[in-house]
């Protein structure tokens, strides 16, 4: 079982690297270089900071839109193509397909991040020819990156097992959005009464809490993060994306592929 | 034949349990995070900046700064806290954002001016609020309420305040108050009654919930101060007609000096004390009580404000 | 125990947005195959062979009946590696190549990664594709990817295959390929399924047949009865050009070529015909019996629905 799992996992990176999607790295390299030379000249002291704010935004910003733009196409594609005939007549149940799947994109993320945190590092280097030791906290900031992008990939995945890509794009990004702005929604909640406090405490709980696993901001400022915010939300993401996946799963499996 | 049902009920309960977890997990993190440093919760602290980066949906995200700022002033209170120092930066971005956010500057008005713990204590930059608020919005008579507001309340510039009024008063639509009110100031009329009249134009002038709760609460502690005043006099006056102090304020109402016994604005009569003075029973419902509370009474640092209508 | 176990399998859609509408693809189904059979599932064109297929395959689930393969519930992944599945004009991965996509798919077979590449090159040379194994699908042709299609169908050696048209988008040549290659499986004791609306393949092929029109079974059984019970023909080859009033009085097809004629008259008006002929002294040269053609069968087969409603395309 697992072993089909990594099978599938691979031959979607496969699909996801000769669908050129690693030249989005040139694009970063480009926007990187150009970035740190022009700050290199302008001012004193804010380099660093401009440099891991405009780096790591991009690093999410670019690694978002990868992630919507295959995953809501890993499930929908398949069936419209009818690539997915031929694979579940062999024994692979549903499911393994499924969670091969988002291996296979979580994979490609990570490693795309990879190269790309090798280029913010370089952009500081080539700004301030040092390191500092709370440089450090870059590395908790891409990882906090790649937890969102375990859901969003999740999140389209859900999307793509029942709807057409342009609504899993638009919902996946309208997700993105208000879980950017989800401690917002809670406190909005907390603000009304009755039915709508219900329901809106309920939407604001359900939404995927983004703005928790964005550290940009003091990363940038050479803040630490604290280690319990590590953990919880490392649980976070890992339960969540669990979450949609049961739910890609749950609606996959009982679907008439036509 | 059918879909797997091992799958489907093993699918369903992970993802009810990943559920109550992320639920759970929300809370702490919630939790955490609500330790958060300056820089965080403010992002971007330059409003210029922000609002070029908001790509013109600077009115969204002022909605979003505004019930920032409404929240942490709302659970710093609540907590009694001596410092707001976000509170600022907040109506800032908000007010840059959105310019023409009224509500904004009446907030800055009532509790970035007023002294700690009901306020931020920095009556100078309300003052610089509610002007940009003026710049941006000349015909919004309300600013020019808030503004004569905090030179009168917190800065005792009734010169100014003055001025602030018959500017407001002059922009048609004003409320015929502000009128009054600039009169009051350049007369320097009975404090009490200024000061009702300037809390009467705060309730009015506004629907904010927090707004009119804190004037409403300053006009009980006004009434009860004109009430407790009265009493002792009266109580005063018994003592010289009959010689003694009188046990209860029964006595003053066989005297015929009183139609009953008197209630505070919560309801409550008032005490009389062996010493002959007047006090609330429950003074600690009362905040900015300057007179009717016991010797060494010390006010709560959480005040309750009372629940509007 | 059969190989492939239909027993009552239906399935009903609906469609339409606000009223729906249920539309039946499969009226109940009783099929059984043995193993070692050609089996031809036949019928035109939305008959409901291709929706017959993806219930076996398990891509869409009844609303009615169950079926069997080899004993097993069709979801069951230990049978799933015994059957193979050929769709419909197939699709596959166009940014693998052919090798690849093999590779790939005997890894989800279960195959071991040794035998597994030698099965690849196999089966690429036995689908005559041992050339184009490191071209990328995007470049194969309609006919290349119908035979990596049978390739991916038989690379794990199955004990069933399923075929969906086998036959679609291929040239006359690669029609006979594929048809020496079922001819192969039949041989090595394989099972084949297939579901096509061209006859005369199925006419070559199979031991059985099945007809299905408007989603209902018409008809099952051996070609070879099939064609022989109803009544037959016979064809009689004269000299000559004259075609005696008999012939047309009969309305028999008669045709006049060179110095013969050929006429296809009733096999019980047989002696009638011979006798017609001897008086208009024409000289006999042969009487065949002539078969009633799968087309034929297949034609009375789909009458009754088709004078109802009106004949489809």
């Amino acid at each position: 079982m697992s072993r089909r799992i990594v099978h599938i996992a691979a031959n979607t990176f496969r699909e996801a690297v000769r669908d050129r999607v690693l030249y989005n790295l040139i694009a970063f390299a480009l926007l990187m270089s150009g970035a740190a030379i022009l700050v290199g000249q302008i001012s004193i002291d804010i380099e660093r900071l401009v440099v891991v704010n405009l780096g790591l935004t991009a690093v999410s910003l670019f690694g978002m839109v990868i992630a919507i733009f295959i995953g809501i196409g890993l499930v929908s594609k398949e069936i419209e193509k009818r690539t997915l005939y031929t694979v579940l007549s062999r024994p692979v149940r549903r499911w393994e397909f499924i969670v091969g799947k988002f291996f296979g994109l979580a994979g490609t993320l990570i490693v795309n991040t990879f190269f790309m945190a090798i280029g913010v590092f370089a952009a500081l280097w080539y700004v301030s020819r040092h390191f500092e030791s709370p440089d450090g906290w870059v590395l908790v900031a891409l990882y906090f990156i790649i937890l969102q992008f375990l859901i969003i990939t999740a999140l389209a995945l859900l999307f793509s097992a029942f709807s057409s890509p342009l609504l899993s794009a638009v919902f996946a990004f309208a997700l993105f959005v208000i879980g950017s702005f989800a401690e917002d929604l809670r406190g909005f909640a907390a603000l009304t009464q009755g039915a709508t406090r219900w329901l809106a405490t309920g939407a604001a709980y359900l939404v995927p809490n983004f703005s928790a696993l964005n550290v940009i901001s003091s990363v940038a400022h050479q803040q630490p993060v604290a280690g319990q915010l590590i953990l919880y939300n490392t649980v976070y993401a890992l339960i969540y994306a669990s979450m949609a996946l049961c739910g890609a799963v749950l609606i996959f499996e009982h679907r008439n592929l036509k | 034949m059918r879909a797997s049902k091992r799958t489907t009920i093993a699918a369903s309960l992970l993802l009810v349990a990943c559920l109550l977890g992320s639920v759970l997990t929300l809370r702490r993190l919630d939790q955490l995070r609500s330790r958060a440093t300056l820089e965080e919760v403010l992002y971007i602290s330059s409003p210029k900046v922000l609002k070029r980066l908001s790509l013109g949906y600077d009115g969204l995200l002022a909605d979003v700064y505004w019930t920032r700022a409404v929240q942490y002033f709302g659970s710093k209170h609540h907590a009694g806290a001596m410092h707001y120092e976000l509170l600022g930066p907040l109506l800032e971005i908000t007010a840059q954002l959105d310019p023409q956010l009224v509500v904004a500057y009446q907030f800055g008005a009532s509790f970035l001016a007023a002294r700690p713990p009901n306020g931020a204590g920095q009556p100078e930059r309300a003052i610089e609020l509610t002007q940009f608020g003026i710049r941006n919005n000349p015909n919004e008579w309300k600013l020019y309420y808030s503004l004569g507001f905090i030179y009168y309340t917190e800065l005792k510039d009734n010169a100014r305040a003055a001025d602030a009024f018959s500017r407001g008063a002059q922009i048609p639509g004003a409320h015929p108050f502000l009128k009054l009110l600039a009169g009051k100031m350049a007369e320097n009329a009975g404090e009490l009654e200024t000061a009702r009249l300037l809390w009467i134009a705060a309730y009015k002038t506004t629907e904010d919930k927090d707004i009119r709760a804190n004037a409403v609460a300053h006009l009980n502690a006004i009434q009860v101060d004109e009430d407790v005043t009265r009493l002792e006099t009266l109580v005063g006056e018994y003592q010289k007609k009959t010689g003694h102090l009188p046990a209860t304020l029964l006595d003053l109402v066989a005297a015929r000096m009183l139609p009953g016994v008197p209630v505070d604005p919560l309801g409550y009569p008032y005490k009389l004390t062996r010493d002959g003075r007047i006090e609330v029973r429950m003074p600690d419902e009362l905040p900015f009580l300057k007179k009717g509370m016991p010797p060494d009474y010390v006010a709560p640092v959480m005040p309750k404000f009372p629940k509007t209508q | 125990m059969p190989a492939i176990e239909i027993l009552g399998l239906e399935k009903t859609y609906t469609v339409g947005f606000w009223r729906k509408r249920p539309k039946r693809a499969l009226l109940p189904l009783h099929l059984q195959v043995e193993e070692g059979e050609v089996f031809g599932f036949l019928g035109p064109n939305g008959a409901g062979k291709t929706t017959t297929l993806k219930l076996l395959m398990g891509l869409v689930y009844p609303t009615g009946g169950t079926a069997r393969i080899l004993g097993k519930d069709v979801n069951d992944p230990q049978m799933k590696s015994q059957i193979g599945f050929l769709p419909e004009q197939p699709y596959f991965y166009d940014y693998l190549t052919a090798r690849e996509l093999l590779e790939y798919y005997g890894q989800l077979s279960g195959l071991e990664a040794k035998p597994r590449s030698r099965k690849v090159d196999e089966v690429l040379s036995r689908v005559g594709l041992a050339d184009a194994g490191r071209t990328q699908l995007r470049k194969f042709s309609k006919g290349m990817l119908q035979r990596v299609g049978i390739a991916q169908a038989i690379l794990h050696n199955p004990r069933i295959v399923f075929f969906d048209e086998p036959m679609s988008g291929l040239d006359p040549m690669g029609r006979r390929e594929v048809r020496d290659l079922m001819e192969q499986l039949k041989q090595a004791g394989k099972t084949v399924f297939f579901s096509t609306h061209i006859l005369s393949d199925a006419e070559a092929l199979c031991d059985r047949v099945a007809i299905i029109h408007r989603g209902e079974l018409r008809g099952v059984g051996a070609v070879a009865e099939l064609t022989s019970t109803v009544h037959g023909k016979v064809e009689m080859v004269w000299e000559g050009t004259l075609v005696p009033a008999w012939f047309k009085s009969r309305g028999a097809a008669c045709h006049v070529s060179g110095d013969t004629v050929r006429a296809v008259v009733q096999e019980q008006d047989q002696e009638a015909a011979i006798d017609a002929l001897r008086r208009e002294r024409l000289r006999l040269v042969s009487v065949v019996p002539v078969r009633m053609s799968l087309e034929d069968y297949f034609v009375e087969k789909l009458k009754p629905a088709e004078a109802k409603a009106g004949v489809r395309s």
